[in-house]
């Protein structure tokens, strides 16, 4: 598909562009997110110190962070025209909408299930009795649904 | 973050590309896009089905394992060292695609390698924690789990677990496999002939796109 190409499309002024101590740092800046992450995962799991709603939060964010390194110094896009940057950038808020719409008709189809299914509810609230033994019973557990 | 286009240049009047990349590359880009939006739909589905669940396994039990050191409860090691690798392997990608802008062939093998055995790291670490789980009783359709409040919990945790790591897995696997084809053809010196590495900087778009999208499944699977 590229034999035919000589020409680069005119950007002989990327070959200086690149830089390698960029690079180690973005290394490092997502290495740093990842570990913060792990730390307050394991912090929160011993001792359920806050509410897992702002954790969960929090960790969003920090995902989105990560994220936005890897696309822009990793692969270059933050270094590209602003046209090539829209026409990714643009399409991708499509998961604004995504996200919205169908985590909220998941929530709303819990709110329906608890309220008519009773079976369902009744379920939801059983605590399985011996949950020491699971180990031994465990593969010959059936899956509810 | 973006280059500054001098005032009044026409970018769309023809006579070159209007985004300033290789046609090649621009498609790369729109061919990620589509998939960015087929994990969006596989890790959103899983969102709404967890919405709609009143609990859910906890992920700090369930991968608590890590090889060798037996039944030590770990929760989350092993899955950041598989994190670790991946961003390592993403580094040395970039370092082979700085390596192919200065013509560098020498260079670009061994940063091709680097990354070819980083992928081939992450498969190991993931096929030894699916070999983990399934004997653990895990499987499509198979969940030994509780959820977190010792409740039963349904095997929409281990479908949607199994289904999207192994979606994901199958990219890194097709990235290492394009890997290797470049570099076999950086190593018989098909790109010096061509006069750039291009195909170098196309595989790398890939690759960081896998290690982009394992950053969600990472964070949708062990820690949300």
């Amino acid at each position: 598909m590229d034999s035919s190409h000589t020409t680069t499309g005119g950007l002989p002024q990327e070959k200086n562009s690149f830089d390698t101590k960029a690079i180690w740092k973005t290394f490092w800046i997502l290495l740093a997110i990842t570990v913060f992450e792990l730390i307050i995962a394991i912090i929160y799991y011993e001792t359920q110190f806050f509410p897992k709603h702002i954790l969960n939060g929090v960790f969003v964010i920090m995902t989105l962070a990560k994220a936005f390194f890897i696309v822009a110094e990793f692969m270059h896009l933050g270094h590209e025209i602003k046209n090539l940057v829209m026409t990714i950038a643009i399409p991708a808020c499509l998961f604004i909408w995504f996200l919205i719409a169908f985590l909220w008709d998941g929530s709303s189809y819990h709110t329906l299930r608890v309220r008519y299914d009773s079976y369902y509810d009744q379920q939801s609230k059983t605590k399985v009795v011996n949950p020491e033994h699971k180990k031994e019973e465990e593969g010959k557990k059936p899956g509810k649904e | 973050m973006a280059h500054t286009v001098p005032v009044g240049q026409k970018w769309w009047s023809g006579g070159k590309s209007p985004f300033n990349v290789e046609y090649g590359k621009l498609m790369m880009w729109y061919f990620l896009m589509s998939d960015a939006f087929t994990f969006g739909a596989f890790l959103i589905s899983y969102g709404s089905i967890r919405f709609s669940s009143s609990s859910w396994p906890n992920p700090n039990e369930v991968f608590r394992s890590f090889p060798v050191i037996g039944e030590m409860s770990v929760p989350l090691a092993f899955v950041s060292l598989m994190t670790f690798i991946l961003i390592m392997s993403s580094v040395t990608m970039v370092m082979a695609v700085g390596a192919g802008q200065i013509h560098d062939r020498k260079a670009v093998i061994k940063w091709m390698f680097l990354t070819i055995l980083g992928g081939l790291a992450f498969l190991g670490c993931q096929a030894w924690e699916w070999t983990h789980l399934y004997h653990e009783g895990a499987w499509w359709g198979r969940n030994p789990f509780l959820n977190i409040d010792d409740t039963q919990s349904t095997t929409n945790f281990t479908n949607y677990f199994f289904t999207i790591t192994g979606f994901h897995g199958f990219h890194v696997f097709s990235g290492v496999i394009i890997n290797i084809i470049m570099l076999i053809k950086t190593w018989r010196g098909d790109f010096e002939r061509r006069g750039h590495y291009l195909m170098i900087e196309k595989a790398g778009l890939y690759w960081h796109f896998v290690d982009l999208v394992w950053v969600f499944v990472f964070t949708c699977f062990y820690l949300l």
